[in-house]
């Protein structure tokens, strides 16, 4: 292509985006406002409890998904030393958005899994899909999302659902997939339908699985807090990036530091759950 | 003659990408080694006709390959068929849309499976009651009623074990139980016993008899095991490469066994166990002995006439004397054969 033909192929590209933009920009920032209201809810909710109560509630959690005291008595000196260092408004903040994404990759990711492990067409279309998505760099995604949405919450949200949907998509296809042929069979042979094979059988016997997927899209998910700060996401992605352009060493360790406690902690507790979902495997009496 | 509860009619199965094509072609005399290899196409089943006679148990028995499970699966469409028809209770269940099938299946046609096919996670009574659950039973009621079953296959106490936590032979009493739970008059057991160990699948073999004496089903049994098909099967039909070389009963079939893969199928087997007086019943007036009925097994006949010192035996039929039989006669009958032709004299 000649060199004016493909300035001129790129601008006009570039040009009937700016005008989708224009014409659609609003009813499409007007279609996510449910969901800024609840992350602006949330994050509130978070910031103004205090933090004794949330402290509380956080233990509670990490006990019921574990059951290890241990990992309990760890989740709080944790959140303890995040306070103590002053990151706790920050860790709020990248909590809340943290949950919003998760549920949105969850409510979208699981029905899109059993829709892909339906039929081998939509597996051979989602798929490609699915790589780009994880591969494709973020800020080249980061350019449309910012024009259409300008530069906020929403936008960093979306952002952070783009990269950390996939895993939990792929897992509940695979999980889907590998349930035993023979247990799929019989349940056919008792004329079970449609649903009743979905929900008695596949779903649970996938939902170690699927409980992997969540566990990767909730740490893809944290992956992104300082991608997302870039555009506007208010967390501990904020000072780490102001770490970077002022060389504040400290500052980037510190916050660097309290996003790895925090995904240790949901990795560590989202996998002590989904093991002890997968109870029924033992043969031991 | 008792009533036929399913007819299999001219059944053919074909895998491949275009079977109803093929099957004109297998129809007009194509082999199954022709069928593959120059079009592609593996022959399942082959103008299968078997007349399933109500509250009998079938036996359908032959090697790994002969198409015995992709048989059972056609009676209740788990496998859709090529061409033919499969009648149960006058309904050609192929006629059947989804939803019909799925009433089939959940109500008159129940199926034990060789790996049992128990859902991991849930725990034994829970298993017994899915198909209770699936027809849309509730809860309490199907629980209520697969305790019941869970006790006739002997298995209380297990009730909230999770399947790991049992044997197999334990599993497989409860995908027995689950079966014959939702009280479908037919049912379906594709290779039911064959992963068990020797002891522990006789003993689920006569669970099973002593179930059929109370419950009268119509079932249909697949084995590869002759010792299992003769003591289980009302009727025996043995499958080959697809198709059905022989049908009857255990008796007929040892007596006269249609080619030489037959013969040499059941060379092994202990015919004393299975013969009866009649099969080698003569005329002889010579001789005396104790009376037996003519349904009584060579091998008790023999128990019986040793005993009593005598050269053989007078055979009865509700006390009306029907022939007779000698000590040699019933020895050579049980005699592993030499030659078809030796075992066609002592054979009347």
């Amino acid at each position: 292509m000649g060199r004016t033909d493909l300035r001129d192929f790129k601008k006009g590209i570039d040009e009937s985006f700016r005008n989708f933009t224009r014409e659609y920009g609003e009813a499409i920032e007007n279609f996510f406002d449910p969901l800024l209201y609840f992350l602006v809810w949330l994050e509130k909710l978070f910031l103004n409890t205090p933090w004794p109560i949330i402290l509380f509630v956080i233990a509670t959690l990490v006990y019921l998904g574990s059951r290890s005291i241990k990992l309990t008595l760890g989740a709080i000196l944790a959140f303890l030393t995040i306070g103590y260092l002053d990151m706790w408004d920050d860790t709020m903040a990248t909590l809340a958005i943290i949950s919003v994404a998760t549920i949105v990759c969850i409510s979208i990711g699981i029905p899109l899994g059993i829709l892909m492990a339906r039929s081998q067409r939509t597996q051979m279309i989602i798929t490609p899909i699915l790589d780009v998505m994880q591969t494709i760099p973020s800020f080249v995604y980061l350019i449309p999302v910012v024009m259409l949405l300008g530069i906020g919450k929403v936008p960093g949200l979306l952002a952070v659902c783009i990269y950390a949907i996939p895993p939990i998509v792929r897992l509940t296809n695979l999980g889907i997939r590998l349930v035993d042929k023979d247990v799929m069979e019989a349940s056919e042979a008792f004329g079970a339908n449609y649903r009743q094979k979905l929900i008695g059988v596949q779903i649970p016997l996938a939902l170690p699985n699927i409980f992997a997927g969540v566990n990767q899209t909730i740490m893809m998910a944290l992956s992104m807090v300082v991608i997302a700060s870039m555009i506007g996401v208010k967390g501990l992605g904020v000072p780490v990036l102001r770490a970077i352009s002022n060389q504040y060493l400290a500052l980037g360790i510190m916050n660097g530091l309290a996003i790895v406690v925090l995904a240790i902690l949901f990795d560590r507790v989202s996998q002590q759950f989904g093991k002890r979902l997968q109870a029924h495997t033992e043969s031991s009496k | 003659m008792s009533e036929i509860k399913v007819s299999i009619k001219n059944l053919y199965k074909i895998f491949g990408k275009h079977p109803e094509f093929m099957v004109e072609k297998v129809k007009a005399g194509m082999s199954k080694t022709d069928l593959l290899e120059k079009h592609g196409h593996v022959l399942g089943l082959y103008d299968v006709n078997i007349d399933i006679k109500k509250k009998h148990i079938q036996v359908i028995m032959g090697l790994s390959g002969s198409g015995k499970s992709t048989l059972i699966r056609h009676i209740n469409r788990l496998i859709e068929p090529t061409a033919g028809s499969i009648i149960v209770d006058n309904e050609d269940i192929l006629s059947m849309s989804q939803t019909e099938l799925r009433d089939f299946r959940r109500s008159k046609a129940s199926m034990v499976f060789q790996k049992f096919g128990l859902l991991p996670h849930r725990k034994v009574i829970e298993n017994v009651s899915y198909g209770l659950l699936i027809q849309g039973i509730n809860k309490p009621e199907a629980l209520n009623r697969s305790n019941q079953w869970i006790e006739s296959v002997g298995l209380s106490g297990f009730e909230n074990h999770y399947p790991a936590q049992l044997s197999g032979g334990m599993q497989q009493r409860v995908g027995l139980a689950r079966a014959l739970a939702t009280d479908a008059d037919i049912l379906l057991m594709d290779e039911a016993f064959s992963a068990l160990d020797p002891l522990i699948r006789s003993d689920m073999q006569d669970v099973l008899l002593s179930l059929q004496e109370k419950l009268h089903k119509t079932i249909i049994f697949i084995t590869h095991d002759l010792d299992e098909a003769l003591k289980l099967g009302d009727d025996i039909a043995i499958l080959r490469d697809g198709a059905v070389i022989q049908s009857g009963t255990a008796e007929k079939i040892i007596l006269h066994p249609i080619d030489d893969y037959v013969t040499d199928f059941i060379k092994d087997i202990n015919k004393a166990r299975v013969l009866k007086a009649r099969s080698v019943m003569g005329n002889d007036d010579s001789i005396t002995g104790p009376e037996i009925d003519e349904t009584v097994i060579i091998e008790d006949a023999l128990q019986i006439v040793s005993k009593s010192g005598s050269n053989g035996a007078i055979i009865v039929k509700n006390g009306q004397k029907q022939g007779t039989v000698s000590l040699t006669d019933m020895i050579m009958a049980i005699a592993r054969a030499e030659k078809n032709t030796d075992s066609e004299a002592v054979y009347r």
